[in-house]
């Protein structure tokens, strides 16, 4: 892509009758922008100020009347209760163990898929299915139909090759959960890997074949480098999807067995327990989360987004 | 020897596709089977099909009719794509075509509300739609929608709309043509391509979203992932059933997703890459 993908244009001239003044064509440029400025400020960040004032307070909505002011008590509570802090550990867990093996799985299927081969087109079809399943669907699968130790899919293959018969989810829940996932999000991590090795130089990789550098050297020296960008957007991305992720916890385990993460903590709190101020706290600590990857993210994302523009 | 060194990134490559997909299929071969055939050990590979699990799950026979979520999902997936296309339009053009100063800075502050978690907005968002009686009501469903995909959307049309050549542009205002004009008859033609992609994408999110909808929606605005976890706990043979259900309601995301599949990437990663 050339640098006239992300890189505007100088604003050019409007030929009007008369000069209207600055400040009214100034405004007039602002104008296609406000409507979803102004959108997004409502609905995103209105809810999240109020999220923060509840916060803030005593308050279980089945006690409405014994609403008082709390001080941080809430962030004490949050932060002392083993549920909660388990649930804390159980986030970083499995946000680190399925953003580490996609990440890991979706380059070596992004090197494979990188060469020339027949049907390659087909196959990067059937990589991508998994991602395009809706994620209620896949975990009901992954559930019902993989897991299950009676007829699930899994102890049915063990079951030719003489193996046991575990029952997955009992035995290690979290890893249930994790496995399903790493499963739906190998394939994002595979495709942005994809675009990075395909945005490599190749004069560059060819010059250092000539020279007889060997594949390793060139993956080592040229690819990896190349890569680590793309590596850290898909790592800050998946991050940010898999820290919210709700759905796979819901639907595997219901939360049970120790892998309630914070978002199904949150839900839970408020919406089965009614505590919204505790509920609350909670919700801000995963802002303060979300802030610290979404930091890096963007500084990722801004210096890629600088680098296309730059290109020219 | 050679020829094997030469083949075997392809065949792995074949191998890594067919196992990734593996799951998927046998869904599919499960919910042509009868709920008998379905739960063997080991399992029937061969037995015979039947389409009794797409009749449970449609309830020819009775039993929850699966049709109103499926509708709910569509109203809200649709018009919520409509509505950010609406918005994100004109708003891409103020931040490519005519950039407003400081684009870069609105472009990411559109960013930075992506990554606000949805549990951080979900109980005031609750209240609100309690005390407003906009529970169990779609276009609540459709608003929250909007806000989630709308950032998405801005980054992408940016990256499109940057793509159409100036000088088109300012023919047509040189002919006099005023901006709705020049935008809905010159720049949304060029930009078509990248619209649709981004329309695609907007549509997989909405339809695959489950915590808004489950918090807010009750038995009338119920979409369909909602209606999927009523398969959460288990009920007695209902393989053929949870894969017939699961299949048809992935079906929309997996046609949306691979019409999209060139600028998948670009969209997931919010613009950064091409």
């Amino acid at each position: 892509m050339t640098a006239t993908t992300t890189a505007p244009r100088a604003a050019t001239p409007v030929r009007t009758e008369g000069r209207p003044n600055a400040r009214l064509r100034a405004w007039a440029t602002r104008a296609p922008l406000l409507p979803a400025l102004a959108f997004m400020i409502t609905v995103t960040q209105l809810p999240f100020v109020a999220t923060l004032v509840i916060s803030f307070f005593d308050w279980n909505s089945l006690y409405p009347d014994a609403r008082s002011f709390a001080g941080l008590a809430n962030y004490g509570e949050v932060l002392t209760d083993p549920d909660l802090r388990r649930s804390v550990w159980t986030t970083v867990l499995l946000t680190v163990a399925v953003v580490l093996a996609s990440l890991v799985l979706g380059l070596l299927l992004a090197l494979l898929l990188d060469r020339r081969f027949r049907g390659r087109g087909l196959v990067r079809t059937l990589l991508i299915a998994p991602f395009l399943v809706v994620p209620v669907a896949a975990a009901l699968l992954w559930k019902h139909v993989l897991y299950n130790p009676e007829y699930g899919l899994f102890n049915g293959l063990l079951h030719y090759v003489g193996g046991p018969q575990p029952d997955w989810i009992s035995e290690t829940p979290l890893l249930a959960v994790e496995a399903s996932l790493v499963w739906q999000w190998t394939p994002f991590m595979m495709l942005i890997l994809l675009a990075g090795l395909q945005s490599r130089d190749h004069q560059q990789i060819e010059a250092a074949r000539v020279d007889g550098a060997s594949d390793w050297q060139i993956f080592r020296h040229l690819t990896l480098p190349h890569l680590r960008r793309y590596l850290e957007l898909g790592a800050l991305l998946g991050s940010i999807y898999i820290v919210q992720n709700f759905d796979a916890v819901f639907t595997i385990t219901s939360g049970g067995l120790g892998t309630a993460n914070l978002p199904y903590t949150v839900y839970q709190t408020f919406y089965q327990a009614h505590e919204n101020g505790l509920a609350s706290a909670a919700g801000v600590l995963v802002v303060i989360g979300s802030i610290i990857i979404a930091t890096f993210a963007l500084r990722v994302v801004s210096s890629l987004f600088r680098e296309e523009a730059g290109r020219s | 020897m050679n020829v094997l060194r030469r083949k075997a990134p392809g065949l792995l490559a074949w191998f890594a596709g067919v196992v990734f997909f593996l799951p998927i299929a046998w869904m599919a071969l499960t919910s042509f089977h009868s709920e008998s055939d379905a739960a063997t050990n080991p399992p029937s590979f061969a037995a015979a099909l039947t389409l009794d699990g797409y009749r449970e799950f449609f309830g020819v026979d009775g039993g929850a009719s699966p049709w109103p979520a499926l509708i709910n999902s569509t109203v809200a997936s649709l018009a919520s794509t409509l509505l950010v296309l609406l918005l994100a339009f004109p708003a891409a053009y103020a931040l490519s075509i005519r950039p407003v100063r400081k684009w870069t800075d609105v472009l990411f502050f559109f960013l930075s509300t992506k990554m606000l978690p949805v549990v951080a907005g979900l109980l005031p968002i609750y209240l609100f739609a309690r005390n407003a009686g906009l529970l169990d009501n779609i276009w609540l469903l459709v608003v929250l929608y909007t806000s989630m995909n709308l950032p998405i959307a801005v980054w992408m049309m940016q990256s499109f709309l940057a793509e159409v050549p100036v000088a088109v542009i300012e023919a047509a205002q040189l002919d006099g043509a005023r901006l709705p004009t020049v935008l809905a008859r010159v720049v949304a033609p060029i930009a078509a391509p990248g619209i649709a992609a981004t329309a695609l994408i907007c549509f997989i999110f909405s339809w695959n979203e489950l915590l808004f909808a489950r918090v807010l929606t009750g038995v009338v605005a119920e979409t369909a992932p909602v209606f999927l976890t009523g398969f959460i706990t288990s009920q007695g043979l209902f393989l053929a059933k949870v894969c017939a259900a699961s299949l048809v309601i992935s079906l929309p995301v997996l046609a949306a997703g691979f019409a999209a599949q060139d600028k998948l990437v670009q969209g997931l990663s919010l613009g950064a890459v091409k």
